[in-house]
């Protein structure tokens, strides 16, 4: 069954206000900005981010006031520092932030992937991440031996009984998004989904959440899908819409589609510094334009052509024959 | 205190470049290394390309690589870095390997590092109030888990304060055996990287002054740390740029974005 949508009917439908989406899995590559831009003209309100980093996509959303809450390990803009946006809001009261690490992020992401209330970790252990933080309490190892690095065997000594020493743990809670908004390169009608480059937290992030929206760049046949299975990253029976959106992620880049603009990431620093100039950065770039066609045409038919690939570069062939 | 008088002088290198290549030098070779954003990212291509070419690097996005990205990268997500990578896979992947105590060295930045090595990236406080700051990302992780870290910093008394107000990444705590007292299960700051010298830690957890760099003497590094910062008894020179290293930080970084 095809669950092809339109960028619009598939934010219409599935991310309803107060809803808590993941965006931005990926890191910095195949951030969904065409989708975040669609919430942002939808006046999306009361929402809630999850995400490791956000590179400035939770910061203009923040700027046009769609989010409440802040669930990451780090909001900024990568190559530049600081995200004005969420630095204003956070320091003037107006956004809750749970402050994560990255490693906490995909652990509470995947706890909820596999259906476990929490996972334990050695990190974060005498950090004020963890202090007064909903989604970590302190554990003890129910196990007395552990599994972990120095283990008492080594550090025991010959012939002497090894040292047994509870091992201290985080628990990190598990945390189900309503919403995950993946893009990647190419899906079938029904959500299938190849993905290649860096996966961050998406698959643990796709499995956690309730809805999954697929934006690819290309739709394609199962048919290609399933030639070549080790790439498939979402099975479709996850996925609830899937929306065609050629340079949907653009600034940032897509693995063998389009380089990362980062003109486009020092110019979003210059020209966000305070709320207005945001607003107007907003009604430029997201209100003023209908659709990501329509913001491709605004950025320029040269400025995509020098972002395309300069040197293709294909993986050796796989045979799945038998 | 004797002192040599300094006589200012141009140098052949930038501030940046010195410390990326203190940073680079950190790297022994074959070591697994988790390599942060922003300058690590080209202390790793440098140490590479120079004395440590069996070095491996991690990066939180997913990626290990045994060769340096073929072009200059400002994140560590940028295609290049994907380019004939070694692997490409999940964040939850190279968390564990740093977790089951297979990463040597983690490299980070910080707003905020402190006498024990803790590090602030979440929130300062100033005479005007918080400043909200990009927070962790992974920096937490690897102060946790690596078997230890390094810190790169611009050397202030605001940068250096005698304790942060939030600890984002643990160091040394409040000094020696508080990271075992809280249960984390080894590591630790091996050296703090600023734009004026080089800090490293005794036994008891506290940093000490290890080196000035070229044109800096130690009253000035006192002068600008926000602690009495106790001084090695013999206070070395930050070694300078090798024509080597200098070639390669600019044949990568060829505009200087990260070094200028």
């Amino acid at each position: 069954m095809s669950k092809l949508l339109t960028m619009r009917e598939a934010i219409r439908e599935l991310v309803p206000d107060g809803a808590s989406l993941a965006l931005g899995l990926q890191m910095e590559q195949m951030i969904p900005f065409a989708a975040g831009h669609e919430i942002i003209r939808q006046n999306k309100r009361g929402l809630t981010l999850i995400g490791p980093i956000s590179d400035i996509l939770f910061d203009q959303m923040i700027a046009a006031g769609c989010v409440e809450q802040v669930i990451a390990a780090w909001v900024g803009n990568v190559m530049m520092g600081s995200a004005y946006n969420f630095r204003r809001a956070v320091e003037q009261g107006g956004l809750k932030v749970v402050n994560l690490s990255n490693f906490a992020v995909a652990l509470a992401l995947q706890a909820a992937a596999m259906g476990v209330p929490f996972l334990p970790t050695r990190t974060a252990l005498g950090s004020d991440v963890a202090r007064g933080n909903e989604f970590f309490a302190k554990i003890d190892s129910p196990f007395e031996d552990s599994q972990s690095g120095e283990s008492s065997t080594r550090l025991g000594g010959r012939g002497r009984p090894p040292l047994r020493e509870q091992v201290k743990l985080h628990a990190v809670r598990a945390l189900s998004p309503d919403v995950a908004i993946v893009h990647l390169q190419r899906a079938d009608r029904d959500g299938n989904a190849h993905c290649w480059g860096n996966f961050g937290v998406m698959i643990e992030a796709v499995r956690a959440a309730r809805r999954v929206i697929v934006v690819a760049e290309e739709i394609v046949d199962g048919d290609v899908i399933a030639s070549d299975p080790n790439r498939t990253v979402i099975p479709g029976f996850l996925v609830s819409a899937v929306v065609a959106c050629s340079y949907g992620a653009h600034p940032s880049p897509v693995q063998g589609c389009y380089g990362r603009d980062n003109a486009f990431f020092r110019q979003y620093h210059e020209q966000t510094k305070t709320q207005a100039d945001s607003d107007a950065w907003l009604q430029h770039w997201v209100h003023s334009v209908a659709d990501r066609q329509a913001y491709m045409n605004q950025l320029g038919g040269c400025r995509v052509e020098g972002l395309g690939v300069k040197q293709h570069a294909y993986a050796a062939q796989t045979d799945f024959g038998y | 205190m004797a002192m040599t008088t300094v006589i200012p002088e141009r140098r052949a290198y930038t501030p940046g470049e010195l410390m990326v290549v203190s940073a680079a030098r950190e790297i022994r070779d074959g070591e697994i290394v988790f390599v942060g954003m922003r300058l690590p990212l080209i202390a790793f291509v440098v140490a590479k390309k120079t004395h440590a070419p069996n070095a491996v690097g991690l990066f939180e996005n997913g990626v290990i690589r045994c060769t340096p990205s073929p072009q200059l990268i400002y994140t560590m997500a940028d295609p290049a870095n994907i380019r004939n990578a070694t692997q490409c896979l999940d964040m939850l992947g190279v968390m564990s390997l740093l977790q089951s105590e297979r990463v040597h060295l983690g490299f980070l930045g910080a707003a905020e590092v402190d006498r024990f090595g803790n590090l602030n990236s979440t929130q300062v406080r100033g005479p005007k109030g918080v400043t909200r700051l990009p927070g962790s990302g992974g920096a937490c992780d690897i102060a946790s888990l690596a078997q230890r870290f390094v810190v790169l910093l611009e050397h202030s008394r605001e940068r250096l304060p005698e304790r942060v107000s939030y600890i984002t990444s643990p160091g040394n705590g409040d000094g020696q055996g508080w990271r075992q007292r809280v249960g984390l299960p080894r590591g630790g700051p091996a050296a703090v990287i600023t734009s004026k010298a080089v800090l490293r830690f005794g036994d008891d957890g506290e940093a000490y002054l290890s080196s000035t760099h070229p044109g800096v003497n130690v009253d000035e590094v006192l002068c600008h740390t926000g602690w009495p910062l106790r001084v090695s008894s013999e206070v070395m020179l930050t070694p300078e740029p090798s024509a080597e290293e200098l070639n390669a930080i600019r044949e990568y970084d060829k505009d200087g974005f990260w070094t200028k």
